[in-house]
């Protein structure tokens, strides 16, 4: 039953290099603390050669002018974290989070879906590379081998079986004692594995095949149950079954800024990334997605540049800032949220990214942006059957863009499919989004012989009538209680002698509500000098104003 | 060097004429010995077995641009008079207000809906109505409506997001019909839209399944529309006879007629004699 450790090499500096991949070829150095305190806390292989190491202030640091210096993001980290435990999951459903920077995987059964191990290896080292991650991959007997070689060994590493020995001989005893992610025992166990690895160091052990050459009963008297374990796990031998994590079901991503954006176009950058990270995530564990979830920290009141540019528009004069930023301080934000919901599940971060921008164009943040967080809700992906006799409808995709664009144009509550209300008023409708989910459902019902009450020739058009948004006012000339002349002034044509009328209906309700209405309704033939026309007249019996609401077409 | 010439009377299906450049005609070797043993017969162009020639095909006999496929209105009278609504073409509904523009187009729509396709309606003045939409026995899932403009927006406005929208779904692709609702634009106002917007969505459902309906006072496409529908002026059924003894309020608006006219269709590539027909629309709760 062999198993698979993908391990991370400097974690804190993989996961800011995943963030900014540019930043792979340069001197890197990541720096943690509060001002003026900052240390150094990890440096890339390149600022290594340049002489910088952990612990140096970062004082020291920026004197070196080629070295590229980054704060320790948390949110990187988890970020890179949540990665690596998709890369795991994409190949096995037993993963062991070991550590912020070491998976476990079980790769038992595996081998008939992925093939051999050193492909598996090949492929979970590929994996992690789409996804930003530059790791080392071991495959072993056991679990602590695995991570061992993991640690050891740069690259793709796969030891044969019972040749553990032999191959973890060369590695240095600290892998060991390699750092464990436990909470509030973190700092004891550094004390602990401290105080062991000097022990080994003064009998002179300084690799595991010499650790593992001692004599069993020897080391059991001076170092206990420990010093035996510690020899298995050198030689190889130790087993144990992993402790598998649940998948998580929240995909996220963040970017946290030095210095704050006030433009769409660089947050559109930082948004292609982040996307792309997530896409290829949700690809990793064959999930889509159908609802993207943006926060973006604005600029809050106390660090607020009166001189700073807001969307392009530079602020006034001193003397009426004040007033500007106490308005401010009661209408801005601290953090701006906005919510895609898509129809369908799909996949595609050029979709995505398109539609975030058309959204905050729409809806501009209004303030430089701090820190950009970006949440995907996993979905299965739809699965649809292709017919030949399948009716066409729009793609999903194309059709999402077109719909952000139209409501670009006219105003998100313009557009979308109708839904009419329970309810006599008139324009009892309201607009709901338009979607190809329910179309394909009714496509699906309507492929079923349809039974109508009436034969296909004596169906028969039925009169619609045009209204006028909002209803036209007019003024009734009456010869009681016959309707002789209906005038309206804003629009010329509505204009004439009632030829006919059939009416009054009278229509009414809500009057257990604040707004009811009643109404008398008239359909009426004016004719004037260009023809006759028909039109619906309409009473307002509440406060008794003429209205002609549409006209019969 | 000889070239060919390629007359007009091959487009009759009568031979080609094959002359040189001097005008000389060409003999080919074999007849060479019958100028000087008899009379040499006139030279005909058919006579001449060359294979460049044969290869090539007259006009009268190349392949047809297939004709559009039609489909139906939802009216039948409508059906008879023009075959039904051509699929990739741009059909044009213009008649004043009252004379059954609306209860067309809704009834294309519905019928369109019914046959599982998603169809668009770019409003143009945003008067569509609910009511009627579903009296029309319109699928509300399948139809996207687009109200372009608010009430203080001037008709240039509304006119350019109309067309932006247009080219919008136009270029999406997809919709089964899309419905243009330029009724209550002006006609000065629609006839600022430029020829040259029409060809381009002309060019646009072509070799699409798409119909494209436009409806508005008068027709504005020109050349550009293969079906011109023209309606005419509404007659209201109802009495006309003031001292009828039915009292009025009992009077029921319950049909109303429609005078269509084809004026223009290129389905056929024959010149269409211009057909009327008139027929009734019942309103929405008449019996």
């Amino acid at each position: 039953m062999p198993f698979a450790c993908i391990f991370v090499p400097n974690f804190p500096v993989a996961a800011v290099s995943r963030a900014e991949p540019e930043l792979r070829a340069l001197a890197l150095a990541i720096y943690e603390g509060k001002p003026p305190m900052e240390k150094v806390f990890a440096v890339s292989e390149s600022a290594t050669r340049m002489g910088i190491t952990p612990g140096m202030t970062k004082t020291q640091a920026e004197l070196c002018s080629e070295l590229t210096l980054r704060p320790r993001s948390p949110l990187q980290e988890s970020g890179a974290h949540a990665a690596l435990l998709d890369c795991a999951q994409s190949f096995s459903p037993c993963v062991e989070d070991a550590a912020a920077d070491t998976v476990i995987l079980d790769l038992a059964g595996m081998e008939s879906l992925f093939g051999s191990q050193p492909e598996i290896a090949r492929n979970l080292f590929r994996r992690a590379a789409e996804l930003g991650l530059d790791v080392n991959v071991a495959l072993a007997l056991n679990p602590d081998a695995a991570v061992f070689a993991a640690r050891g060994f740069s690259g793709v590493t796969v030891i044969p079986s019972g040749k553990e020995s032999e191959c973890l001989g060369s590695l240095p005893v600290k892998v060991l004692f390699a750092e464990r992610m436990e909470g509030e025992k973190k700092e004891e166990n550094r004390e602990e594995s401290a105080r062991r690895l000097e022990t080994l160091e003064r009998w002179g052990v300084r690799d595991l095949r010499a650790l593992a050459a001692l004599p069993e009963v020897a080391l059991s008297e001076r170092l206990g149950q420990e010093g035996l374990r510690w020899q298995k796990l050198a030689r190889g031998a130790a087993s144990r079954t992993l402790v598998p994590v649940e998948a998580p079901t929240i995909f996220e991503e963040a970017v946290e800024l030095e210095s704050p954006i006030v433009l769409l176009e660089p947050l559109a950058f930082l948004l292609n990334r982040l996307l792309e990270q997530i896409c290829a995530r949700l690809a990793s564990r064959a999930l889509n997605t159908q609802e993207l979830r943006l926060t973006l920290d604005l600029e809050s009141f106390s660090s607020f540049n009166p001189q700073s540019k807001l969307n392009n528009q530079q602020l006034s004069s001193p003397a009426t800032i004040e007033n500007q930023q106490s308005a401010i301080c009661s209408t801005r934000p601290k953090q701006f949220h906005r919510t895609l919901c898509l129809p369908l599940p799909m996949l595609d971060p050029k979709l995505f990214l398109k539609l975030l921008q058309l959204d905050l164009n729409a809806y501009p943040p209004g303030a430089p942006i701090l820190k950009i967080h970006l949440e995907a809700r996993p979905a299965r992906p739809r699965s649809a059957q292709g017919g030949l006799f399948l009716p066409p409808s729009p793609e999903p995709e194309k059709l999402e863009l077109t719909l952000a664009r139209i409501a670009g144009l006219v105003g998100e509550s313009r557009v979308g499919a109708l839904e009419l209300l329970d309810t006599h008023r008139a324009e009892g409708f309201r607009m709901r989004r338009f979607g190809l989910g329910a179309t394909q459902e009714s496509a699906a019902k309507n492929n079923q012989p349809r039974q109508t009450s009436e034969p296909a020739e004596e169906k028969c058009a039925v009169a619609a009538l045009r209204r006028f948004r909002p209803p036209l006012r007019v003024t009734v000339t009456m010869d009681n209680p016959e309707l002789v002349r209906v005038v309206c002034p804003k629009k010329k044509e509505v204009q004439g002698s009632v030829l006919w009328k059939a009416g009054p209906w009278r229509n009414s309700g809500d009057w257990w509500e604040r707004e009811a209405w009643a109404r008398d309704e008239w359909d009426i033939a004016l004719q004037n000098a260009e023809g006759i026309f028909l039109y619906r007249l309409v009473h307002d019996l509440l406060g008794g104003s003429w209205f002609v609401e549409g006209t019969y077409d | 060097m000889s070239s060919a010439v390629f007359s007009t009377s091959a487009a009759q299906g009568r031979p080609f004429v094959f002359e040189t450049e001097n005008g000389s005609e060409v003999c080919p070797e074999p007849f060479q010995e019958q100028l000087f043993t008899e009379p040499r017969p006139p030279q005909r162009a058919a006579d001449f077995k060359d294979a460049r020639l044969a290869s090539v095909t007259p006009a009268s006999r190349l392949a047809v641009r297939p004709a559009p496929e039609m489909v139906t209105s939802g009216i039948a009278e409508m059906d008879a008079l023009t075959g039904g609504l051509p699929r990739g073409c741009l059909t044009e509904i213009c008649g004043p207000a009252s004379s059954g523009r609306s209860t067309l187009m809704l009834s294309a729509l519905a019928a369109a809906t019914q046959r599982g396709e998603c169809c668009a309606v770019v409003d143009a003045s945003d008067a569509l109505d609910p009511q009627s939409v579903v009296a029309a026995g319109m699928e509300l899932d399948r139809l996207l409506w687009v109200r372009c403009g608010e009430n203080s927006v001037q008709a240039e406005s509304r006119l350019e997001q109309l067309l932006r929208v247009t080219d919008l779904l136009l270029e999406s692709g997809g919709f089964g019909l899309i419905a243009l609702d330029l009724g209550d634009l002006s006609p000065q106002s629609a006839r600022r839209i430029p020829l040259a917007t029409w060809f381009r969505f002309r060019r646009a459902v072509e070799h699409t399944s798409t119909v494209l309906l436009a409806m508005e006072r008068q027709s504005i496409a020109g050349s550009c529309s293969s079906l011109l529908i023209k309606l005419g002026s509404l007659k209201p059924s109802a009495p006309e006879n003031k001292a009828s003894p039915t009292p009025t309020h009992v009077q029921l608006l319950t049909q109303v007629e429609i005078t269509a006219e084809l004026v223009r269709s290129r389905m056929d590539r024959k010149p269409v004699r211009s057909a009327e027909i008139t027929f009734a629309s019942k309103t929405a709760w008449a019996g």
